[in-house]
């Protein structure tokens, strides 16, 4: 017999193509997913060297940071043009670079684009057991189906173009086991910035964290996909969460997901992949699924959470002083007194969207809250930015888009949108947003933006009544 | 990559402590295609002042670059090696480095040299009127007085910049294995080729 192993041990073990004596190893990558941000400087590399993409079968592009979510054809089916140049300039080198370098592509206006964290598992392209990779901090997401997915600079873009392998040490291990029934209005958006909250920014720094426990797996995958996207902000290159039925029913029939006998034999081996029973964590987190309360952010830092009920913590309150500090500059910069209760704090801006929150549950979530309601007269800007064009497509066989409409909210096409403020999607100076992104940096959704990082029911509810506010109270 | 071992030249006696990427190089420069051209952005907001150091004819093209602690910290964004490659920087002297900067400077065949704040202080002096001398092979930084210092550098980063090798080209070398990999697992695991 072997010796135990988790899943993140299983899944590494099996893509080592060679080891080093330091203990650093070539790792196989199975799946590449590429945008136009990270990549343009990667393919001009590849140009100057004279190299070609090694494995272009197993590389995707889709733009979705800079792309605007106005409409992008006219009247008669023609592109519209973009108006930031540089934008246009990234746009461009993509749709060139991919047919180009044989790359798999899609299109700013087909169907099936989106934000390429939303695209990969929905086109079955992502698959448990994998290893994935993109030039984006968030590719964590893909751990929710089971898949060991991470982020990289432009540099490795290039060597994974070129060798459709990286170097790398192995990670240390996390568990993060939720265990319970959470309550009602309480999401997997929830959990995640309530484990963000107590393991700290920090907590998950050179580890890969395995979320496990009752409440992870009564998730959908949508809201696996939320948790693990958020691995990042504790501090974790990766999250994981097993493959299991619920993932296996979810990849079946997707356009590049295993099919016939290959199904049979996929879904085989992905049940082998589970952490076996004794296998040890190099560091382990038990959470109680009944102390999770819809949860908002209040600072500049994903770990600023409080439960929708608390109030603005005193700096003073932590312990660290250097957390002193970054809490009285977070508060300075967001505009927050100490003690102000959570729920007392306006709200002008409302984004539903970004690749943690804008799949069609999320969107389900959201428009469940706002039927038959209309945004608060203080909310000036709140839109509604699905994750792929056939996430929009399902809303609008679904009705949702007249929810949100009718309501007051905008409904856009798919992108990153404000979720980074690259295209024209912006919050202006000074204002607030309530936002379902991941990100509450200074800056992040605009100079000067403050946001508040909630849940899309959260998001919905703040719509409503011009606040943050507790989703329970509005819900029937 | 252009191999790098004996740099001399002039060294910009910069000298500033905790100098993040987002300094070296401003965030809007992002939004680009190259890496070439993005030395016009580095420093950007310390060039705005005329009498800036970057400017002076005497360090206009100086291969070298002496700083204070902590050089490129904040966010890990690669732009900020291209930056100063691209204005001509060969070689940054400091006390410390960011770990994600150091790397992506060898990455992009800028040598970091560690140097304690001392040596930083006699080099700054010497850096005003006349060359500064750096030698890989031989791991020593000297000027024409008697200023010999020695660094240390690790034994893979020093071959990767004296051969001019960048990591492609390392991993290029197992491409048999790669090869091996890739049969195995089309023979293992058909199904992991995406089906469409
Ligand atoms: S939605 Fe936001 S976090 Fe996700 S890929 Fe786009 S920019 Fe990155």
């Amino acid at each position: 017999m072997t010796r135990p192993r988790t899943l993140y041990e299983k899944i590494w073990d099996a893509h080592v193509v060679e080891q080093r004596a330091d203990g650093t190893c070539l790792i196989f990558i199975d799946r590449h997913l590429v945008h136009e941000v990270t990549s343009p400087q990667a393919f001009a590399g590849l140009r100057a060297s004279g190299r070609t993409v090694r494995r272009p079968d197993l590389t995707l592009a889709v733009p979705d940071h800079n792309v605007p979510t106005t409409p992008r054809l006219d009247a008669h089916g023609n592109k519209l043009p973009i108006a930031d140049p540089e934008s246009a300039a990234q746009l461009a080198a993509l749709e060139k670079n991919a047919p180009e370098f044989g790359i798999r592509y899609i299109d700013a206006v087909a169907p099936e684009q989106g934000i390429v964290h939303v695209v990969g598992p929905e086109q079955g392209f992502s698959l448990p057991g994998t290893t994935i990779v993109c030039g984006d901090s968030h590719t964590a997401c893909h751990g929710g189906i089971g898949a060991l997915a991470f982020g990289i600079g432009t540099s490795e873009v290039e060597h994974v173009l070129a060798t459709q392998t990286l170097l790398l040490q192995p990670a240390k291990t996390m568990e993060v086991r939720v265990e319970g029934e959470v309550g009602p209005g309480v999401s997997a958006k929830d959990i995640i910035l309530h484990i963000t909250g107590v393991i700290g920014a920090a907590g998950g720094t050179g580890h890969v964290i395995e979320y496990t426990g009752s409440a992870i797996r009564a998730l959908s995958i949508e809201g696996r996909l939320t948790v693990s996207n958020m691995a990042i902000e504790g501090g974790a290159r990766a999250g994981l969460i097993a493959p299991d039925e619920t993932t296996f029913d979810y990849l079946k029939g997707r356009p590049y997901a295993p099919k016939g006998a290959d199904w049979e034999a996929a879904v085989a081996y992905w049940k082998s992949l589970a952490t076996d029973p004794g296998a040890t964590y190099d560091k382990s987190v038990v959470i109680d699924a009944a102390d999770i309360a819809p949860s908002v952010t209040w600072g500049t830092s994903p770990e600023d959470v409080v439960p929708i009920t608390g109030v603005v913590p005193a700096p003073g309150s932590f312990a660290d002083p250097s957390k002193q500090t970054a809490a009285a500059k977070s508060l300075a910069y967001m505009g927050l007194e100490p003690g102000t209760r959570m729920q007392d704090v306006e709200i002008e801006n409302i984004f539903i969207g970004s690749c943690t929150n804008s799949r069609i549950e999320d969107l389900r979530a959201a428009a469940a809250v706002i039927k038959g309601r209309h945004k608060a007269d203080n909310v000036k800007w709140a839109i509604v930015v699905p994750g792929s064009g056939l996430v929009k497509a399902q809303a609008e066989a679904e009705g949702l888009d007249r929810i949100f409409t009718d309501a007051g909210l905008e409904w856009r096409e798919p992108g990153c949108s404000a979720c980074l403020a690259m295209n024209p999607d912006k919050v202006p100076p000074g204002e607030r947003c309530a936002s379902t992104s991941n990100r509450n940096f200074v800056g992040r959704q605009g100079p000067g933006a403050r946001t508040h990082l909630v849940s899309p029911a959260m998001a919905a509810a703040a719509a409503v009544t011009g606040k943050l506010t507790d989703v329970r109270e509005l819900m029937a | 990559m252009t191999p790098l071992d004996k740099v001399e030249g002039r060294a910009i006696p910069f000298g500033l402590k905790n100098v993040d990427t987002d300094v070296i190089i401003p965030a809007h420069w992002l939004k680009t295609t190259t890496r070439e051209g993005m030395g016009r952005g580095a420093f950007e907001s310390l060039r705005a002042d005329p009498d800036n150091l970057f400017d002076r004819p005497e360090y206009k093209g100086a291969p070298i670059l002496i700083a204070g602690d902590n050089f490129g910290c904040g966010s890990s964004r690669e732009h900020a090696a291209w930056a100063l490659g691209d204005l001509g920087i060969r070689v940054v002297i400091a006390p410390s480095y960011s770990d994600i900067f150091s790397g992506n400077a060898v990455k992009n065949g800028i040598l970091p040299v560690v140097l304690p704040q001392q040596a930083i202080d006699r080099l700054m002096e010497v850096a005003e009127t006349d060359p500064v001398f750096v030698d890989l092979e031989h791991q020593t930084v000297t000027t024409q007085y008697q200023d010999r210092f020695s660094f240390e550098i690790d034994p893979f980063r020093k071959m990767c910049l004296l051969e001019g090798l960048d990591e492609i080209s390392l991993t290029e070398k197992s491409d048999a294995a790669i090869g091996a990999y890739e049969a195995k697992l089309d023979a293992d695991r058909p199904w992991m080729r995406p089906a469409a």
